[in-house]
């Protein structure tokens, strides 16, 4: 890890439901080039909400976004230049199902990075001999398991060689025996300086992996520190509560 | 016995050459079909033209508007969804016949060109009923889909174009080939501004014959063995888009 501060946010809020529900309040947050950030917290308590705004999935109500020192929130900011060095893998995946593994893969890189149909799939190709689904290529998503889905989706995101990938619940909607072949990708991602922000419930895969830990409840930041800091010694009450429903 | 049916078989084989070989009348149904197929033929590509527009404009607007920034795209996809909704109202509330005969007789004065015509008018009645099929299909992608797309850096019109849009035309082809077909069917109130489409023909024949059962049922045969054709056609090309998918 280095001290380059990739993602900076600032006094971030996002209300829903013109201003009734407030699903962030006051968020300050920096990702550091090469961390690995992963946000915990019970359900509701704006942890999705969080990392959907920081490539303005969401787009928050008030509060900024520095990406590589630019304000991605201001109005003049061209946002889908910004998204292709931000990598997304979503809680359902969201492959495209009418494309099979490659298509998924190489539409991205084609259209937007200009790259050459071979280029992009040797690129691909790569990519997916290192998950070990290099067989699968011509296959459509739906003749996947979940586990393989994921991958997929994984480095569908990393075939536009993004600075910071951002996961939301990655193996929520997994059954528990692919959990482990998700994580595993996660975490040699992790090992090559990838910088990842986690939003997840595998607390294993947070001690074990990330660089710091991130506590969310009712929108705020309740606490954050290293694993050990918040696993073994968490300070505020709230945390405690948490980890001991979970741990 | 076999003298009625021998007498009525001559009766018939004589109805049947004074309709279609006399004269030439053949040439009335073959004219005619060929205008009936040319109007819903353009009349399909214009009807899907406007309907793709109009459903992007109204779906849009209805995913996208409250969450834009305010600004001029904001301001004019409020306008253009507004005339959407009229021209679907519209288009839906009136009879085609009429609208063919209103843009017949008070837009189109000057020209005679009843195929043309036809064209356009069936054209935009088809895209109203187009719209709402790709609307609906667009609708019923998930918000999922647009995520991923425009998380890999895609904007909202590429996202439509490569993602969604191809996934929609899937969903939404059976609606749409019974759009057609009832579009092929519906061109044959044509006749009504002399349009000399396949009924037309069928009723040219009738009137010069005095032959009321021969001709109307050869119109009417041609329009069952165009829908039939027309339908394995569609049938062949949804089983090639889903193939693999499954």
């Amino acid at each position: 890890m280095n001290d380059k501060i990739l993602i900076h946010v600032e006094g971030l809020q996002k209300e829903f439901a013109g201003g009734e529900v407030k699903a962030l309040q006051n968020i300050d947050a920096d990702i550091h080039s090469g961390e690995v950030v992963v946000v915990i917290g019970p359900s509701g308590s704006g942890k999705s909400t969080f990392l959907r705004c920081l490539n303005l999935l969401e787009v928050p109500t008030a509060g900024s976004i520095y990406f590589n020192h630019v304000d991605i929130t201001d109005k003049s900011v061209d946002i889908n230049l910004h998204r292709r060095k931000m990598g997304m893998v979503f809680q359902h995946f969201n492959l495209f199902p009418h494309m099979t593994i490659l298509g998924n893969m190489t539409l991205a890189p084609m259209k937007l990075l200009g790259k050459s149909k071979e280029e992009a799939e040797k690129k691909a190709m790569e990519l997916l001999t290192r998950v070990g689904l290099a067989d699968r290529a011509g296959a459509y998503p739906s003749q996947l398991s979940g586990g393989q889905k994921q991958r997929i989706a994984i480095v569908r995101a990393l075939c536009m060689e993004p600075e910071v990938m951002l996961f939301d619940e990655p193996t929520s909607a997994l059954d528990p025996e692919m959990v482990g072949e998700v994580l595993e990708v996660m975490k040699e991602l992790a090992h090559e300086g990838m910088t990842m922000v986690v939003v997840t419930h595998e607390m294993g895969f947070a001690r074990e992996v990330g660089d710091r830990v991130i506590f969310m409840a009712d929108g705020m930041i309740v606490e954050e520190g290293t694993p050990e800091e918040i696993f073994s010694a968490p300070k505020q009450p709230r945390t405690k509560e948490f980890l001991a429903k979970v741990l | 016995m076999a003298e009625a049916l021998q007498s009525l078989w001559t009766e018939l084989a004589a109805d049947f050459h004074t309709c279609f070989i006399e004269k030439n009348r053949w040439k009335y149904l073959t004219s005619g079909l060929g205008n009936t197929l040319l109007i819903t033929f353009f009349a399909l590509l214009m009807g899907v033209v406007i309907g793709v527009v109009i459903a992007i404009v109204r779906s849009t607007y209805a995913k996208n508007y409250k969450e834009m920034k305010p600004g001029f795209g904001k301001k004019c996809l409020a306008v253009a969804n507004w005339f959407g909704g009229v021209y679907l109202t519209v288009i839906r509330g009136t009879p085609v016949v009429v609208q063919l005969m209103i843009i017949y007789y008070c837009i189109f004065v000057s020209s005679n060109n009843g195929v043309l015509i036809g064209a356009v008018s069936f054209g935009i009645n088809s895209g109203a009923y187009v719209a709402e099929i790709f609307r609906s299909g667009i609708m019923s992608i998930d918000n999922g889909q647009f995520e991923a797309g425009r998380s890999l850096g895609f904007n909202y019109v590429q996202t439509l174009r490569y993602i969604v849009l191809p996934q929609a035309f899937k969903n939404v082809l059976p609606s749409l080939a019974n759009e057609f077909i009832v579009l092929l069917k519906e061109t044959s109130v044509a006749g009504y501004v002399a349009v000399r489409d396949l009924t037309k023909g069928g009723d040219i024949i009738r009137g010069a014959t005095y032959q009321t059962f021969m001709p109307l049922l050869a119109v009417a045969a041609i329009y069952l063995a165009m829908v039939m054709f027309f339908t394995h056609l569609v049938n062949i090309l949804e089983r090639r888009l889903r193939a693999g998918e499954r």
